[in-house]
């Protein structure tokens, strides 16, 4: 009988934050979601602000993406975590200091914070159950911020807080433009942080407990409490996206707590496809920009016109847009390479 | 030599009703290996689930490795060392093979990503290959290569040919003959085929109606057809 020969380890447990961050599974759609991003600044014009809210909500939909899209964590309360942040940010720079990148961590680290603290209830259960914890708390702390008015302005909102320069330099100015790019940088850097993460020994675990949780717990993996990392982390990226709401408009109000905003975000993740990353980015453009052209067109029945969007949506990329692309992309890179 | 694994005793279920298994005792030596036999639906399967805290333990004691594991969870029991090959493999669909693999890895042992690609140069091939991309073989190459790759003290396989081709069979026997010659793994098996799990074991136990009702040496065992006949159905 032949003896196995045992070589040293060449595998891929200290996997570095370049192979991370590679090209492992780059799609077409990346890449186009990326240009879009980038030159947009040069062609918005007068929208540069409504780009700003595409940007916040892009990185609500990929903080969402991580907990459902690679965790199988369901939730319908994500907004919450998004209000804590505004919330957090806003009475930062009320109360103590108005420097933006410190807001941007104090947002993020209460919503985190509270992420952590619920992810002990949330995450015990799963399914049906956990879809209606989320959205029960969210409406806890929907009251709470309603009725505590001495903190939160309740109904009114929180507003008149300054926001300095960034960086001590750069001021947010009126037309929007360096809160685009604010919001730009930001997204960037939880994108690729986002990205590392999912393609790390962590990221293939995480799609494990979502694969098969009870597999994962046999081979030795403690799942409450990856998941419960997961949830965190994805709660502290939506507070981030929630300061950078309340730095750039000036004004947090209740309804960036509501069950409105937890949904919007899950549609975004179905337009623009879960799992992947590059769908918050997909979902997130299209829900934006046609809710925003929809109201302007029929401001009494664009929700109408946002339903039919979904359907249709739903009815032919059930996987979301971004697979689509990638799919037709590589289908013109085929013909092309055809003689 | 001293006991890996003792089961003193054990009734377990799966919550309420009937046991599944029933005042079941066994000890396997370290570097032994134990063929766990039956008709089906006698328990087989739920004491490799009792041994991985899968099921409810109504009473008894579960040793391993000199301590008590009757109590803690299962992914503490893995990492004690207990690594399980299910009967439906279970691989992960979204992961590649060397995901699949990377997400069991221990580095405790000789066993790593590399060393596993040696033993089935087939998964070697298929590294870049999604879980649900891989034939059945490969997925059964795959569940084993992931237990091994966390190095456990004890492998657990609950009818790892069950559904394949006999090449393929005759390939994963050869890689179990490997891993015990080269490793000095201890391992059980749950298998139908009955003359194979005797040929790769030392002991063996016969289950029925979730109590042992035989417990010896695989040698003995596959030497006494009216045994085998009457308890495992083996004419």
């Amino acid at each position: 009988m032949a003896v196995l020969k045992v070589t040293p380890s060449k595998d891929t447990p200290k996997r570095d934050i370049a192979a991370s961050f590679g090209s492992h599974r780059l799609g077409l759609s990346d890449a186009l979601v990326w240009a879009l991003a980038i030159f947009a600044y040069f062609f918005l014009g007068a929208y540069h602000q409504l780009g700003t809210q595409v940007i916040i909500m892009i990185i609500l939909a990929l903080s969402l993406d991580l907990a459902i899209g690679y965790s199988g964590i369901e939730s319908l309360g994500h907004a919450v975590f998004f209000g804590i942040g505004a919330y957090a940010a806003a009475l930062f720079a009320l109360n103590v200091l108005s420097e933006p990148l410190t807001g941007l961590v104090v947002g993020g680290l209460a919503a985190g914070a509270f992420g952590f603290v619920t992810g002990l209830l949330v995450l015990r259960v799963r399914g049906l159950t956990q879809v209606i914890l989320t959205i029960a708390i969210g409406a806890v702390v929907l009251q709470v911020a309603t009725t505590w008015k001495s903190v939160t302005g309740g109904d009114d909102g929180l507003a008149g807080y300054q926001v300095a320069p960034i960086l001590g330099r750069y001021s947010f100015d009126l037309y929007g433009h360096t809160a685009y790019l604010y919001s730009l940088c930001v997204l960037a850097f939880v994108f690729a942080l986002a990205r590392i993460l999912v393609n790390s020994p962590f990221g293939y675990v995480l799609r494990g407990i979502r694969d098969n949780d009870q597999r994962m717990r046999m081979l030795g993996v403690p799942v409450a409490a990856r998941l419960l990392l997961i949830y965190s982390i994805s709660a502290a990226i939506a507070g981030v996206a929630g300061a950078i709401s309340a730095q750039v408009t000036g004004l947090v109000a209740t309804d960036s707590l509501s069950f409105l905003l937890s949904g919007n975000v899950l549609i975004m993740l179905l337009i623009g496809g879960m799992g992947r990353l590059t769908g918050a980015f997909i979902g997130g453009i299209i829900f934006v920009i046609f809710s925003d052209r929809a109201a302007a067109i029929d401001p009494f029945n664009w929700l109408f016109m946002l339903g039919g969007l979904l359907i249709l949506a739903v009815r032919f990329t059930p996987q979301g847009v971004g697979p689509w692309i990638d799919r037709m992309g590589g289908y013109l890179l085929d013909r092309r390479r055809k003689p | 030599m001293t006991d890996l694994l003792r089961l003193e005793a054990v009734t377990a279920g799966y919550g309420y009703g009937a046991a599944a298994i029933e005042n079941v005792a066994l000890s396997l030596p370290r570097g032994s290996s134990l063929a766990v036999l039956g008709r089906n639906g006698v328990g087989k399967t739920s004491l490799l689930a009792t041994i991985m805290g899968l099921t409810q333990m109504a009473s008894g004691k579960i040793t391993f490795d000199g301590g008590e594991i009757g109590g803690i969870d299962t992914y503490e029991r893995a990492r004690l060392g207990l690594g399980y090959v299910p009967q439906e493999r279970e691989i992960f669909p979204s992961l590649t093979v060397e995901e699949n693999l990377s997400v069991a890895r221990v580095d405790r042992g000789k066993w790593n990503i590399e060393s596993v690609f040696e033993l089935f140069p087939r998964l070697a091939e298929r590294r870049q290959n999604f879980g649900n991309h891989l034939s059945g073989g490969e997925q059964q190459m795959l569940a084993v290569g992931r237990a091994l790759v966390s190095n456990p003290a004890l492998l657990i396989l609950d009818e790892p040919f069950e559904g394949l081709a006999p090449v393929i069979v005759d390939q994963l026997v050869e890689a179990l003959k490997r891993i015990r010659k080269e490793s000095d793994m201890t391992f059980i098996l749950v298998e139908h085929h009955v003359d194979l799990a005797l040929s790769l074991t030392v002991q063996a136990l016969i289950l029925d109606r979730g109590q042992v009702v035989w417990n010896g040496k695989s040698n003995d065992l596959a030497g006494n057809k009216s045994v085998l006949s009457s308890l495992v159905g083996i004419s």
